[in-house]
Parts: structure tokens; C-alpha cells; sequence
């Protein structure tokens, strides 16, 4: 299904849909408020940026360096090329340590490589132990957003999930009440795994220590428990230096929710005493990224989300359109990258305003990528995009944003458009850079076309 | 070819520019350390608080399960340090010394050597960090800059009690780890 037929479905719910776009908003907020509070905040991304483009610009040797020093501190490090390596990694750690029951904490890198269904058909009990991780393991489904995992859902559905799994009472939706009722459940899973798995943030050269930052402290509760931890990282996580962590840290909670920092940041560079630490270095399709030269930045991504919090067309379409492990602006230029195909619509759910690259903290030129990819996509199909997409603009779409088209009328230029452009034009907005928010009013409208 | 031999190889094929590794630039810090510090810890959700007020806390809370690591607050000790971390599972308090405090966003350091066990620091129900009050530093690149490299297992930073607004963006305390986290500067 393409985005736009995805993001009906969503849009069928027009209040959780909005509230879903009133509460990024609002996430995305705290995030100026936090990134205005310092002045040294553009200086920051700069720096981060530069850094990023060193590491790709020197990523074989970077990745040889932290092999090394980690492998000096007694880490096990494993290489894997695509997904299924990466899985088969695991499971034979888990197979010599006769591991039937696993707690994770949040990576988008194994839900990439769909590690949780391999390990299930070979026998192992997976829990993910972050909240909303959990709640949308419960209802099996995937994270909708790389954050904030369950930001699709209401109280009302959490607290029917617990009541049916976890015993809470009936229609008790209070968050304090069911996330203490998850405290517990997952208690008894943090005590009982003897593996736990987490995914990394960043990953030092200088010193083969890895970082993991989390609220929660649902990482850490699992690896120190168990026996054996395994580390699962992309190789584009790998950052020169010790204190190149200063400046990430900064930048990253800030940019994504707004915090200071995140509560936990934990640094690992040996194991505990009889313990074992693992680190599988994962390619699957990077390698291939970093060979375009237009699209290899959108390698420098730290996951903050923050660009899925400013974007007028996730807010409004929800994680699940997008139907890539990573959705919003920076899914749309990573997941062509990996199947142009089965992404085609991706780079078309942008109005190209930028406030994606106007937020990124590592200044990826996100929009100008998305631009890229409607190019290369326009070219696989052998189309003009330009001709079309300003068609469509002046046509079907004569309307600044892409959604404000009705149901109905979405269908109809499903059927006369090419599935690719289905959105409007180029630069809709032009270039009004200042973080733009689309009119309300023109919203409510929609909402109320739709509806009917 | 093995898989780090062609994942290796073929980021070599790759022509790549080379780039600069910048300097970590130094910032201008405008403020009081201490107060600043004060101010990001209770925005986490944390609170500095005076040795009086965690006698005031361990008695209105009834709490009997102590472990205190940090120096001069042996007294509170009720257990000592298992080696199972699992035995830690009903510890009621943490008292643990802190190496040191970031005054932007309350970030503390810690280490193998101030926690004993690893777990520590999270599964205690409550958390008390120690932290001398000329530890404190204005941002994290001056923390990095100490901590230079310094060897340690483990290191943490921590700047707030376990927290989640995983269920519809609510603010909830206490999600897998401490409930809370008090810090007494000394
Ligand atoms: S692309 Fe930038 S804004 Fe988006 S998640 Fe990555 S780092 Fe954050």
C-alpha cells in the first residue's frame, strides 16, 4: 500500500488523528524551548555535523579502530553484512548460553533486521522492555515512531491492553497506574533473562566503548542482571572520540523531547566480572548508502525523531503510513535507499518545507534529499516530476498542503496519477524556512471534508 | 571474504572527500554552578536535598533497606553489597558517592568503583547520590575534558530518577529503575 492509501486509514479516526498531531506539536515545542534555552545551540549542530561528515569520510578506519580497542577490553565484536547475519549472530550467542527467554531494550536496528519474529520461530521469548515498546509488542505491532513507540495510541487502548494482559483493573486508565503495572511485570522479566539485548547510540573509536541513553533505565536494568549483553549497532553509529560524546549528548535529548539530557547514559567498555559483552557492527544496505554521494548524509541521523515531530505530514498521517522501520522525513530518504520500489511513495509524503533540515540537530538536507530521491524516482519510472508534480499542484492539489484533499477525491487521483505523485508540487511553501505550521483553519476543513 | 573484509573493502571502494575532525569548541558559562545545578536536577525530577532532609525521607518512608557506599555514610548501612545483583531486588535505598556533577542539566558521573555493583544504581528503590560541591562543572564537554581517559568498566551519567510518558505523553516517575534521586552536595 502506498503512503497516501496508508494514511487514510489513519485519518479514518479525525479526533485521535488530531490529537496525534496537537501532541507532536507540542513534543516539538519543548524542543525549541530546550534548543533556544542555549545559545551555543547552532554551534553545537555544526560541530556535530562536522563530526558526522569526519566519521563518514572515515568510516573503515573508525570501525577498525573500535574493533580493536574493544576486543583489548574483552568484548566479543561481530561483523554482519545484512539483517540475516546480523539475526544469525544472535541466536547462535543465545543457542551456546541454551537462552530460551531474552529482554531488549529499544533498537531500531534489530526491529530493521525483524530479529524479534526470527528469534520467536527458533524458540525464544522476546520481551521488549521499554514502555511503549512493550505496549505495541502486547498488541503486535511495531513502533510507530522511533521515540515515542506508542504515541498512536490512547489511554483508554493501553488500559484495555493491560486489563486483557496484565491483569490491571477494568478501565483504570490512569498512566501512573498502568506504567506501575508494567513496573511490575517487567520486573520479574528483568530478573529472570540471562540475555539481554540493547541497541547503541553511539559508539567510541578512541576507546571501544559504547553509549546507551535511555529514561527508562530499562536498558540497564537488563544487562546488569543478566548474564551476557549484546550490543546491536549500525556501523554508521561509530564517533571519533571520548569527548565527541559531549556534544552528542547535548543535542540529543534536546532535540528530541526537549530534556536536558536523558536521565541514563550509560558507557560500556568491558564487561562485569564472569560476564559477557557482545557487539554485532551491522551493514545491511549502509555501505550501499554511503556510495550515493546525494544521499549518503542521511547516514549522520542519531535518531533523535525530531524530525518526524516538526513534520506537517507525519503528525497528520501517523508513524504507520510510511510503512518503513523508520518513518517520517528521515525514513523517507533511508528507506528507498533499500527497496525504491516498495518506498516509491515515500520521498512524495514531504511539502518540501524544510523544517525537517531546520531541526535536524546533525543538519542533515533532509528536504533537499527528498527532492533528490522524487528525481531518482520520477527517473526509475521513466517520468518528469517536475511537469507532473506541478500538475498535480495547480490541479487536483491546488492547495498548500497534500493532505487537505478529501477522501473521496484521493481515490479519484489515485486512479488518474501515477502511485508515485500523489502528492503536491514542489516547494509548496517555497522557501519559508522560519519552521512553518500549517493553518488550522484550512485543517478543520479537511477534517470536516472528510468526515463527510 | 569474511564480513568485516567486505564491509571493509567496500567502504574503501568508496571515494570519500576527506573531512576535518573539529576541535570541541569552549563555551561561556554565566551563572552559579551550584544553583544551576540545583535548578537542572529538580527540572529531572531530582532534588538536592541536606543530610537532615534524607534522615526526614528514610523515616517517613520506613525504610530499613539501606547499602551506602559513599564515605562518611557508613552509619546508614543496614545490608552490605551482595555479589548476586539479583539480591538487590528488594534494596530500599542506595547511598552512593558521585564523581562528578554537570551544572547544565544535572548530569552526575559514576563509575565501576562508586556503584559496586552495576545494578546498583537502578534497581534501588530510592537513590541517593554524594557529590563534593567542588565537582561541579558548567557543560559536559568540561566533564569529558576530566574524565579524560580514565578507565573504568562501566561509567554512567546520570541526571534523574527512572521516568516514561510512554501513555499518551504523561509524565510518570519511577518507570523500571529508581523512583527517585536525591543528591546531597557536600
Ligand atoms: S534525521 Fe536528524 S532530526 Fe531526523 S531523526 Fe535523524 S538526527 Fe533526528
Amino acid at each position: 500500500m502506498s503512503h497516501p492509501a496508508k494514511a487514510s486509514e489513519f485519518l479514518k479516526d479525525p479526533d485521535k488523528a488530531k490529537w496525534h498531531d496537537e501532541t507532536l506539536w507540542f513534543v516539538r515545542d519543548k524542543r525549541d524551548n530546550s534548543s533556544k534555552g542555549i545559545p551555543e545551540w547552532e554551534k553545537l549542530r555544526g560541530t556535530a555535523s562536522q563530526i558526522k561528515d569526519n566519521v563518514l569520510a572515515n568510516l573503515d578506519k573508525y570501525l577498525l579502530a573500535f574493533e580493536e580497542k574493544a576486543k583489548a577490553n574483552h568484548i566479543h565484536v561481530h561483523w554482519a553484512k545484512d539483517a540475516e547475519e546480523h539475526n544469525q549472530i544472535v541466536l547462535s550467542i543465545l543457542q551456546k548460553h541454551k537462552c530460551k527467554a531474552i529482554v531488549k531494550s529499544k533498537s531500531i536496528l534489530t526491529e530493521e533486521c525483524h530479529l524479534n519474529p526470527f528469534l520467536e520461530k527458533h524458540g525464544v521469548d522476546v520481551v521488549d522492555t521499554d514502555l511503549g515498546e512493550r505496549i505495541v509488542q502486547l498488541l503486535h505491532q511495531p513502533p510507530s515512531h522511533i521515540v515515542l513507540p506508542a504515541i498512536h495510541l490512547k489511554k483508554g487502548e493501553i488500559s484495555d491492553l493491560f486489563h486483557e494482559k496484565l491483569q490491571t483493573q477494568k478501565g483504570n486508565e490512569d498512566p501512573e497506574y498502568l506504567t506501575h503495572a508494567a513496573r511490575t511485570h517487567l520486573r520479574e522479566k528483568f530478573l529472570a533473562a540471562k540475555v539481554a539485548i540493547t541497541g547503541v547510540n553511539f559508539a567510541v573509536a578512541e576507546t571501544g566503548e559504547f553509549v546507551v541513553c535511555t529514561n527508562e533505565g530499562n536498558a540497564d536494568m537488563g544487562v546488569h542482571l543478566a548474564d551476557v549483553h549484546i550490543a546491536c549497532m549500525g556501523i554508521e553509529k561509530i564517533i571519533p572520540r571520548r569527548k565527541d560524546l559531549g556534544v552528542f549528548l547535548r543535542l540529543l535529548a534536546r532535540s528530541a523531547t526537549g530534556q536536558p539530557i536523558t536521565n541514563y547514559n550509560s558507557h560500556f567498555r568491558s564487561p562485569s566480572p564472569g560476564k559477557e559483552l557482545h557487539v554485532v557492527l551491522v551493514d545491511n544496505g549502509r555501505t550501499k548508502q554511503l556510495a550515493r554521494e546525494k544521499f549518503k548524509n542521511s547516514l549522520k541521523c542519531i535518531r533523535c525523531g525530531a524530525c518526524m515531530n516538526t513534520c506537517p505530514i507525519y503528525r497528520r498521517s501517523g508513524g504507520y503510513s510510511y510503512g518503513s522501520v523508520v518513518p517520517g522525513p528521515i525514513g523517507s530518504i533511508l528507506s528507498p535507499g533499500l527497496d525504491i520500489k516498495k518506498h516509491s511513495t515515500l520521498p512524495f509524503a514531504s511539502t518540501l518545507c524544510g523544517s525537517c533540515s531546520d531541526v535536524c540537530p546533525v543538519k542533515i538536507n533532509i528536504h533537499e534529499q527528498l527532492y533528490e530521491w522524487r528525481q531518482e524516482i520520477a527517473k526509475n519510472q521513466g517520468l518528469n516530476v517536475k511537469k507532473l508534480s506541478m500538475q498535480i499542484a495547480n490541479g487536483v492539489f491546488s492547495v498548500p498542503f497534500a493532505y487537505q484533499m478529501s477522501g473521496a477525491l484521493l481515490r479519484g487521483a489515485l486512479k488518474i496519477l501515477p502511485s508515485s505523485i500523489t502528492y503536491s508540487g514542489l516547494n509548496t511553501w517555497g522557501k519559508q524556512r522560519e519552521l512553518p505550521e500549517v493553518p488550522q483553519a484550512t485543517f478543520k476543513n479537511w477534517y470536516k471534508k472528510n468526515k463527510a | 571474504m569474511s564480513s568485516k573484509a567486505s564491509i571493509i573493502a567496500s567502504i574503501k571502494e568508496i571515494p570519500l572527500e576527506a573531512t576535518e575532525l573539529p576541535e570541541i569548541p569552549r563555551f561561556e558559562f554565566s551563572g552559579n554552578l551550584t544553583d544551576n545545578f540545583s535548578i537542572a536536577i529538580s527540572n529531572n525530577k531530582g532534588a538536592v536535598i541536606s543530610q537532615t532532609q534524607l534522615d526526614n525521607f528514610i523515616t517517613s518512608n520506613g525504610i530499613t533497606e539501606i547499602i551506602a557506599l559513599s564515605a562518611g555514610f557508613d552509619a546508614y548501612n543496614s545490608r552490605t553489597l551482595p555479589s548476586n545483583p539479583h539480591e538487590l531486588d528488594n534494596l530500599q535505598l542506595a547511598i552512593i558517592q558521585g564523581q562528578l556533577g554537570v551544572a547544565e542539566n544535572g548530569a552526575i558521573w559514576l563509575t565501576d568503583e562508586n556503584m559496586g555493583l552495576r545494578a546498583l544504581p537502578f534497581i534501588t528503590e530510592h537513590l541517593v547520590i554524594v557529590l563534593p560541591k567542588n565537582s561541579l562543572v558548567p557543560f559536559m564537554h568540561e566533564a569529558y575534558e576530566i574524565i579524560g581517559d580514565q578507565q573504568s568498566g562501566f561509567g554512567l551519567f546520570v541526571a534523574g530518577p527512572s521516568k516514561t510518558a510512554d501513555i499518551e505523553q504523561s509524565l510518570v516517575i519511577g518507570a523500571h529503575g529508581a523512583k527517585s534521586l536525591q543528591v546531597i552536595l557536600i
